[in-house]
C-alpha cells in the first residue's frame, strides 16, 4: 500500500460542520412545511376506551389529527411476524411513549399546543415492566394472538455440556446482568418527509439509507425507484438509527394527505422512551475449570428483555451473544441458548456492539471469578486460556463464526509493557492498608468481537437485502475523483477514510476527492453504517473500484504511450514506462482520452467510471486487551477511573487520527455503562430516565484521559485488512472497569458489583462489607 | 399569543423582527434568522448543543426567550470565522479530531470560545470543568480537551468573539 493509508489526514467533513454549515434534517427548509406533534401514552400498560380529537382538531394552525382508528388499512411496521407493531395504538398501549394520536399543524409550537387538547381514557392493565413479572405464572400475554411473553426460545449448541461441567474439577453458577441502556445520539430522531405525485422523498436520520427506502416503498406499495431517502449530516446513531420507526411512515403517510411536507422533531424526552434501547440481557451462566483456571466448559443462559414490541434487529441480537460467548479463549465445549421476552417497556435495538458487549461482559466476568475462586492472578488466567496466534484462523463451535488472524496474547503482552502491574498491585494493597487513600483497583479485559458485518447470509437474518457494501469510483476529465458509496456515515469520517484509499490507489490528492453517499437516488444500491462495516466491508468496495479504474486508466495509458500495458506504471497519478524516463501521461490526460471513443484501444468502453461491491467472505474479528485502574472514594463510594490503557488489533489502521477517536467515543460509552447509565423503570413501567436530567450522559469532568496503542494484524478476510473498530471500546471497557472496582472491594470479600458501579452502590458495599 | 418586537444583533448583523413572546432564543435563531448551526439536543438545558454568546457571556439559548435578548448581541458559531479563516478553536477541533458527527460541535465550539475569554490559558481540569455543560455523544472528550488546549496555544478565542465580548463589556 501507498503512503495514504496509515496517514493521520484531518478531516474533510470538519470545516462545515465547524462553522455551523452542516446540514442536518432538521436545518433542511422546504415551503410550506407542516410540523408534527405526537400524542404520547402515559402509562405502560392499558386499553384504550376513548379518544376525544375535537378540540385539538379546532385548534389553531392544525391541518388534522389522527388516530389509529383514522388511518383505516395502514398497514404495521415489519417485524417478526406475528408480532407487527402499529404505527399508532390500535387499541391498547404497551410501553409509556407509545404513539396514539398525531397531530399536523402548521407550526411546531401550535402542533405541541393542540396536542395537549387530545384527550385519552384509559382502562388499565396490569402493568410487566420486568422479565420477572412478565414470565411470572400468571403473567398474560401483553401482544395480541401471542401464547406467552416468551416469544423467541433458541438453543444454539448441540450440547448442554452437563457432562462435561460435571466433569470438571470445579464448577460455579454466576448471574451476571448487562443492563439496559440509552443510545441517546445528541440528534434525536428527526424526519422531513415530502409526498409528491412524482413519488416520495423522505430526508432522515438514518444509518441505512437504501434500507429504508425499502421499507418506505413495500409499506406504501411503491416502485422503490419512487421513493428517495437522503441522510444528510446524521449526528450520532450507535446503531439506534438502524431501527425503521413508525414516526416515519407515519410522516410519509400524513404528507401524502396534507399533501404538504410534513416535519417530526423529536423532543428528547420523547427520544428517551421511543428511540429502541440496547442491552438488557441477563446471563446465567456455569463454567466448568480445573486448578489452573482452565476453562472447561461453559453454559450460558440468556434473557433478553425485547420490550413491548419486538424490533427486526433487536431479536437477532442473543445469537451474536451466543456465538461470542467463548470471548477469546479455547474453551472445549460451550452450550449457548437464548429467549426474548416481551414486556411493558421501550422496545430493545441495537446499540453499539449490539449483542458482542453482553458476551465480552460475561465471559470476562467469569475468567475474573474463575481467577477469585483459585487465588489466582485474573492476568495468568487469562493467558492460560487466550487462543493462541497459530491456532488462527480459528473455528469456534458455532457453524461459520471463525476468528481470522490475530495475536490474543500478543495485545495483553504490549499492554503489559505499558503498564506496571506489578507496581500498580504494591500501590493497591499500600492504599488498602491506609485509610486515608482511596481504594485502587486494576481491572483487565481481553476481548474479540465481530466488526466487518455481513456476509449476506448472516445479515439477511436481520431483515437487509444483503452483507456486502458497494462502491462507484468516476474519474471526471481533470482528474479529480468522484466516489459514491452505499454506506452512510453519521461521524465515522468516510469522506475522509474513503479518500484516502482511492488517492492511494490512484495517485490524486484527496483534496480532489469527493464522496457522496447517503441518498438513495444518486448513489447505487448500497446496505448502510452499522457492525463496525464502514472500513471493512464499505472501505473494500471503495478500494476494488479503485482498483478497476487504475486498471482500465492502465490500459488507456499504456496505449497512449505505445507501450505494453505491463511495462507501464502509476506513481503520484503519472504515467511511464517503468525504470525510463521517457515520456509521461497524467491521470487527468487519459481522464480526458477516456471520453475520446475513436482514440481508444480497440474494445475498451468510455469513461473511466467502475462499481465495485464488496462481499466479505466471513466477519472480521477485531481484538485487543484493556486495563483500567480505578480508585474509589471511601466516603462517598465514587469511583473514578484514574486510568485507562488500551491496546487494540483491528487490523489495517487507514487513518490514526481517526481511529483514535472512534476507539475513544466506544471507550467513553463502555466506561458510562460500567459506572453510570442505565435506564430503569418502577413497577408501574414508569421510567425513571426519561430525560437527560435523569439518565447520565456523562460529561467531560465524568471520564478519564484514555492511552490507546494498536497491534495490527491484517486480516485476510478482506483486500484492506481492516477489520472495523467502532464498537471495540464499548465492547471491551465496561468488564475491564468492573473488574477493577472488583478488585478494589476483593479485600472485603466482594465478588460481584451489578453495572453501573453508582455511588450509592459500592459505598452500600463499603459499609456492609465492612460492618460483616 | 402576544407578539412583540425584538432588535437583536447576530454575528453583528442588525435585526428587527416580531416573534411570540414565548418563542426560545435557538428557535429565533434557527428558524427567523436561519442560522441553523446552532442545535437542539434536549429539552432539559443539559445538553448545551444551544449554547451561543449572549453579550460576551456562554449561554444556552434553549433557557433564553428571544423576547429576553431583545436589545443584545448574539455570537453564534456562524459568526467565528471571517472569510480567510477558521478562529483558533474551530482550527484546534480540526487538527485534534475534537468531532465526530459535528453535532454537539457548535455547542462545545462556543462554550470553548466562552471559556478561553474567561481563562486564556485553561490546564485540563479547568477545560473539563469549562465545558461540563455540554454533552457529546461521540468523542470520549479528550480529543475536545486537546482541541481546546491547541486554541489556547494558537490565538485564544479568537477576533470575532473578543470583539464581540469587547462590545459586551464596553
Ligand atoms: S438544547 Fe440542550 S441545553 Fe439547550
Ligand atoms: S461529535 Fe457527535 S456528539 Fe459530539
Amino acid at each position: 500500500m501507498g503512503s495514504m493509508i496509515g496517514a493521520a489526514v484531518v478531516r474533510k467533513e470538519d470545516p462545515a460542520l465547524l462553522t455551523g454549515r452542516g446540514t442536518f434534517v432538521e436545518d433542511l427548509r422546504l415551503p410550506g412545511t407542516a410540523y408534527m406533534a405526537y400524542v404520547r401514552s402515559p402509562v405502560a400498560h392499558a386499553r384504550i376506551t376513548a379518544i376525544d380529537t375535537q378540540e385539538a382538531a379546532a385548534a389553531p394552525g392544525v391541518l388534522g389529527v389522527w388516530t389509529h382508528a383514522d388511518l383505516p388499512g395502514l398497514p404495521p411496521t415489519r417485524s417478526v411476524p406475528g408480532m407487527e407493531r402499529p404505527c399508532l395504538a390500535d387499541g391498547a398501549v404497551r410501553f409509556v411513549g407509545e404513539a396514539v394520536a398525531v397531530v399536523v399543524a402548521t407550526d411546531r409550537y401550535l402542533a405541541a399546543d393542540a396536542a395537549e387538547l387530545v384527550e385519552v381514557d384509559y382502562d388499565d392493565l396490569p402493568v410487566l415492566a420486568s422479565v420477572a413479572a412478565a414470565t411470572a405464572a400468571d403473567a398474560a400475554p401483553i401482544l395480541p394472538g401471542l401464547e406467552s411473553n416468551v416469544v423467541l426460545e433458541q438453543v444454539l449448541s448441540a450440547t448442554d455440556a452437563e457432562a462435561e461441567l460435571a466433569a470438571a474439577p470445579h464448577r460455579m453458577a454466576i448471574r451476571l446482568r448487562n443492563q439496559r441502556c440509552a443510545a441517546v445520539p445528541m440528534e434525536p430522531t428527526v424526519c422531513l418527509a415530502d409526498w409528491q405525485h412524482s413519488g416520495l422523498t423522505v430526508y432522515l436520520t438514518t444509518q441505512t439509507p437504501h434500507h429504508m427506502r425499502n421499507e418506505f416503498a413495500q409499506w406504501f406499495g411503491l416502485a422503490q425507484e419512487q421513493v428517495r431517502v437522503i441522510a444528510p449530516d446524521v449526528g450520532g446513531g450507535f446503531g439506534a438509527k438502524a431501527s425503521c420507526y413508525p414516526e416515519f411512515l407515519l410522516a410519509a403517510e400524513l404528507s401524502r394527505r396534507v399533501q404538504r411536507p410534513v416535519r417530526y422533531v423529536e423532543t428528547r424526552s420523547e427520544n428517551m422512551t421511543s428511540m429502541v434501547h440496547g442491552r438488557a440481557q441477563e446471563h446465567d451462566v456455569e463454567v466448568g475449570f480445573d486448578d489452573d483456571g482452565r476453562l472447561l466448559a461453559l453454559r450460558v443462559r440468556i434473557t433478553q428483555d425485547c420490550g413491548a414490541w419486538p424490533d427486526t434487529t433487536g431479536v437477532g441480537l442473543p445469537t451474536l451473544t451466543s456465538f461470542m460467548s467463548g470471548g477469546c479463549y479455547r474453551i472445549p465445549v460451550i452450550a449457548a441458548s437464548f429467549r426474548s421476552v416481551v414486556t411493558n417497556t421501550t422496545p430493545v435495538g441495537s446499540y453499539r456492539g449490539a449483542g458482542r458487549p453482553e458476551a465480552s461482559y460475561m465471559i470476562e466476568r467469569v475468567v475474573d471469578h474463575v481467577a477469585a475462586e483459585l487465588g489466582r492472578d485474573p492476568v495468568e488466567v487469562r493467558r492460560v486460556n487466550l487462543i493462541r496466534p497459530d491456532e488462527m484462523p480459528y473455528a469456534t463451535q458455532f457453524e461459520g463464526i471463525v476468528y481470522d488472524e490475530a495475536n490474543y496474547p500478543g495485545c495483553l503482552d504490549l499492554l503489559l509493557t505499558h503498564v506496571d502491574y506489578d507496581d500498580l498491585r504494591r500501590r493497591r494493597d499500600a492504599q488498602r492498608d491506609d485509610p486515608t487513600a482511596p481504594l485502587l483497583g486494576i481491572g483487565f479485559s481481553t476481548f474479540v468481537e465481530m466488526g466487518g458485518f455481513g456476509p449476506t447470509p448472516l445479515f439477511e437474518q436481520f431483515g437487509y437485502v444483503g452483507g456486502w457494501e458497494s462502491a462507484n469510483v468516476r474519474l471526471t476529465t481533470d482528474g479529480s475523483a468522484v466516489i459514491k458509496v452505499g454506506t452512510s456515515p453519521h461521524g465515522q469520517g468516510h469522506k475522509t477514510t474513503f479518500a484516502q484509499i482511492v488517492a492511494d490507489q490512484l495517485g490524486i490528492d484527496i483534496d480532489r476527492i469527493s464522496l457522496l453517499h447517503g441518498d438513495t437516488a444518486t448513489v447505487q444500491e448500497g446496505i448502510g453504517t452499522m457492525g463496525s462495516r464502514g472500513a471493512p466491508v464499505g472501505g473494500s468496495a471503495v478500494f476494488k473500484a479503485a482498483d478497476k479504474v487504475r486498471a482500465k486508466a492502465l490500459r488507456i495509458a499504456a496505449h497512449m504511450l505505445e507501450a505494453d500495458e505491463s511495462d507501464v506504471e502509476l506513481t503520484d497519478g503519472t504515467f511511464r514506462v517503468a525504470g525510463t524516463t521517457g515520456p509521461t501521461v497524467t491521470l487527468a490526460e487519459v481522464a480526458l482520452r477516456s471520453l475520446k471513443p475513436h482514440l481508444l484501444p480497440e474494445g475498451v468502453d468510455p469513461g473511466l467510471e467502475e462499481t465495485a461491491h464488496h462481499e466479505p467472505s466471513n466477519l472480521s474479528y477485531p481484538s485487543g486487551a484493556h486495563c483500567c485502574v480505578v480508585e474509589i472514594d471511601r466516603e462517598t463510594g465514587r469511583v473514578d477511573v484514574v486510568r485507562y490503557v488500551a491496546v487494540d488489533d483491528c487490523g489495517t489502521v487507514i487513518n490514526p487520527l481517526l481511529a483514535t477517536g472512534q476507539i475513544h467515543g466506544g471507550l467513553a460509552q463502555g466506561i458510562a455503562q460500567a459506572l453510570y447509565e442505565e435506564v430503569s423503570y418502577d413497577e408501574d413501567g414508569q421510567p425513571r430516565t426519561g430525560n437527560l436530567v435523569t439518565y447520565t450522559v456523562p460529561a467531560a469532568e465524568d471520564l478519564p484521559p484514555y492511552e490507546t496503542h494498536h497491534l495490527v494484524t491484517p486480516t485476510s478476510f478482506n483486500p484492506l485488512g481492516a477489520k472495523g473498530l467502532g464498537e471495540s471500546g464499548a465492547t471491551a471497557a465496561p468488564q475491564a472497569v468492573v473488574n477493577a472496582v472488583v478488585d478494589a472491594l476483593s479485600h472485603l470479600g466482594v465478588r460481584d458489583v451489578e453495572m453501573p458501579c453508582t455511588p450509592a452502590k459500592v459505598w452500600g458495599l463499603l459499609n456492609t462489607a465492612n460492618g460483616s | 399569543m402576544s407578539h412583540h418586537k425584538v432588535r437583536i444583533s447576530v454575528n453583528g448583523v442588525p435585526g428587527e423582527d416580531e416573534v411570540e413572546s414565548r418563542r426560545l432564543l435557538v428557535h429565533y435563531l434557527r428558524e427567523t434568522r436561519g442560522l441553523t448551526g446552532t442545535h437542539v439536543g434536549c429539552d432539559t438545558s443539559n445538553c448545551g448543543a444551544c449554547t451561543v454568546l449572549l453579550d460576551g457571556m456562554t449561554v444556552k439559548s434553549c433557557t433564553v426567550l428571544a423576547v429576553a435578548a431583545d436589545g443584545s448581541e448574539v455570537l453564534t458559531v456562524e459568526g467565528l470565522a471571517d472569510d480567510e479563516a477558521m478562529s483558533p478553536v474551530q482550527e484546534g477541533f480540526r487538527a485534534c479530531h475534537g468531532l465526530q458527527c459535528g453535532y454537539c460541535t457548535p455547542g462545545m465550539v462556543m462554550a470553548a470560545t466562552g471559556l478561553l475569554l474567561e481563562n486564556p490559558a485553561p490546564d485540563e481540569a479547568e477545560i473539563r470543568a469549562g465545558i461540563e455543560g455540554n454533552l457529546c455523544r461521540c468523542t470520549g472528550y479528550q480529543m475536545i480537551v486537546d482541541s481546546v488546549r491547541w486554541a489556547a496555544e494558537n490565538g485564544g478565542a479568537g477576533t470575532a468573539a473578543t470583539t464581540h465580548a469587547e462590545r459586551a463589556s464596553s
